[in-house]
């Protein structure tokens, strides 16, 4: 059985229709497209914070949500980490209350505080508020709260978006070193193709709400191959 | 009221130039507004995150209803209230006959009309602070396990709190000014249901009484000042404790 099981469709009051289609196995995946081909909108159905109009959405054996038999799993009860492209840590917080979070909420695997301090460098920084943050660091830590959600399957919106060069050097090597410890399936979504080869192990190319073909690299920088198949080609 | 005892009055009126009957009113004005206010808080939050957050059918009907004390004379609201509360009401002979609770011409009654004329300002204030908390925050908080009730109060709460704050303030200094609906409702019993502005509008009815109300205007500003002193206070502190995680 697949990791994830995709088949949605979805239209917006503007006309746009998504339809799209895929499965994914273990490994790092990429949602690659121009913008406003459906990438962010299939993110947003897998983590439950969009309702498809029509489709099913399967991780591992639970069903997250079928519209033609009435199930939908709300997004705490999910066990989807994802994160957002504006990082959005709670202000309120410190940022180790932001890694807390999720963690004090009953994760579902036991990733373990220090060790996420620890891979993502965060030492430093844990008694900050994240405003005093730069960029690349609240990357960091909003990558840390999700992981440490212990998230059956990450997702990642644009994470190489906005980023200078050096930066995402330093943002490639601490999420290949994450893929590496927790080896949690990741789905990331990203409309550069250099940053997308760079990470993902397989490739679902997308295009105007479809999926147009699935391309599997092996990826330099994580070193997993992908199994990836697509259910319907666009 | 009464039965709580003249003593701090009389300790009051030594120290200060207010005669015991005035601190009465002065004291009983405090108390009746933070009672209208801890008790119609809950209820502002609820509303003010409701309008700021659902859409729902009657959600103009209810916005008019929240809003009316705003806009009603304050005496039609008091004569309302009346209507409700009073011993032949539907609320008021409920209350007397199987709780044997009289809320009409107490104390209460003062509470209770101050608490529905400030509501609208409450409501208001605590509506726009909840407006103002990026909705997905929210949705960040879900993805990473809590539920509606825990986002509420770990995310959506904590980050409206400034908002809450100010709702609190404005309510409690338009419950200080209350008049109209208090008179209607709780009568000018003296250390029962006399309160500041009721206690002024006597005076200026007895002989050298503009400086009687002068003394009580005075005290009215203090009151009013230190409220407003305290939430900038209160502000303070909860910014000192975010810059110090800095």
């Amino acid at each position: 059985m697949s990791r994830l099981f995709f088949h949605c469709e979805h239209r917006y009051p503007g006309g746009f229709r998504l339809d799209a289609a895929f499965e994914l196995e273990e490994g790092v995946t990429a949602l690659f497209g121009p913008s406003g081909c459906g990438k962010s909108t299939i993110l947003a159905i897998i983590a439950g914070v969009l309702r498809p109009e029509r489709g099913m959405v399967r991780l591992g054996d639970r069903v997250l949500i079928d519209t033609s038999r009435g199930i939908d799993v709300p997004p705490e009860k999910r066990r989807v980490g994802i994160v957002f492209q504006d990082h959005l840590l709670f202000p309120h917080l410190s940022v180790e209350g932001n890694l807390r979070f999720g963690l004090k909420r009953g994760a579902s695997r036991a990733i373990d505080l220090g060790r996420v301090v620890d891979v993502l460098e965060l030492h430093g920084m844990l008694h900050r508020s994240p405003q005093t943050l730069s960029g690349g660091e609240r990357q960091r830590v909003a990558l840390g709260r999700a992981l440490l959600r212990g998230p059956e399957l990450l997702l990642m919106d644009e994470p190489l978006a906005a980023l200078d060069a050096k930066l995402k050097d330093q943002i490639l090597r601490y999420l290949a070193q994450s893929f590496v410890e927790w080896r949690v399936p990741t789905l990331f979504v990203s409309h550069d193709p250099a940053d997308t080869r760079r990470i993902a192990s397989r490739i679902i190319v997308m295009d105007a709400g479809r999926v147009e073909r699935i391309e599997e690299p092996m990826s330099r920088e994580t070193g997993l191959p992908g199994t990836g198949k697509t259910a319907e080609e666009g | 009221m009464t039965e709580a005892g003249p003593a701090p009055y009389v300790v009051l009126s030594i120290l200060g130039l207010l005669s015991t009957e005035e601190w009465q009113a002065v004291s009983l004005s405090v108390i009746v507004a933070v009672t209208a206010v801890a008790s119609s808080l809950p209820f502002g939050i609820a509303l003010g995150w409701l309008m700021a957050r659902r859409d729902f059918p009657g959600k103009s009907v209810l916005e008019t209803a929240i809003n009316l004390p705003l806009v009603l004379p304050p005496v039609v609201t008091g004569y309302l209230l009346l209507v409700v509360l009073g011993r032949k009401g539907w609320l008021g002979g409920f209350l007397e006959r199987w709780l044997d609770v009289r809320i009409v011409f107490t104390w209460k009654a003062a509470a209770l009309a101050s608490a529905v004329m400030a509501f609208p300002l409450m409501v208001r204030a605590i509506r726009l602070a909840f407006s103002a908390v990026d909705p997905r925050l929210e949705l960040a908080a879900r993805t990473l396990g809590a539920g509606p009730v825990d986002t509420f109060f770990s995310v959506s709460l904590p980050l409206a709190r400034h908002g809450v704050l100010a709702g609190a303030l404005l309510a409690f200094g338009r419950s200080m000014g209350e008049f109209g609906a208090t008179i209607m409702v709780a009568g000018n019993i003296p250390g029962e249901t006399r309160t500041i502005p009721l206690q002024i509008y006597g005076a200026l009815e007895s002989p050298g009484g503009m400086e009687r109300a002068a003394m009580l205007v005075v005290v009215a500003i203090l009151v009013s000042v230190g409220a407003l002193a305290t939430g900038e206070a209160l502000e303070r502190r909860g910014r000192a404790k975010l810059a110090a995680k800095r």
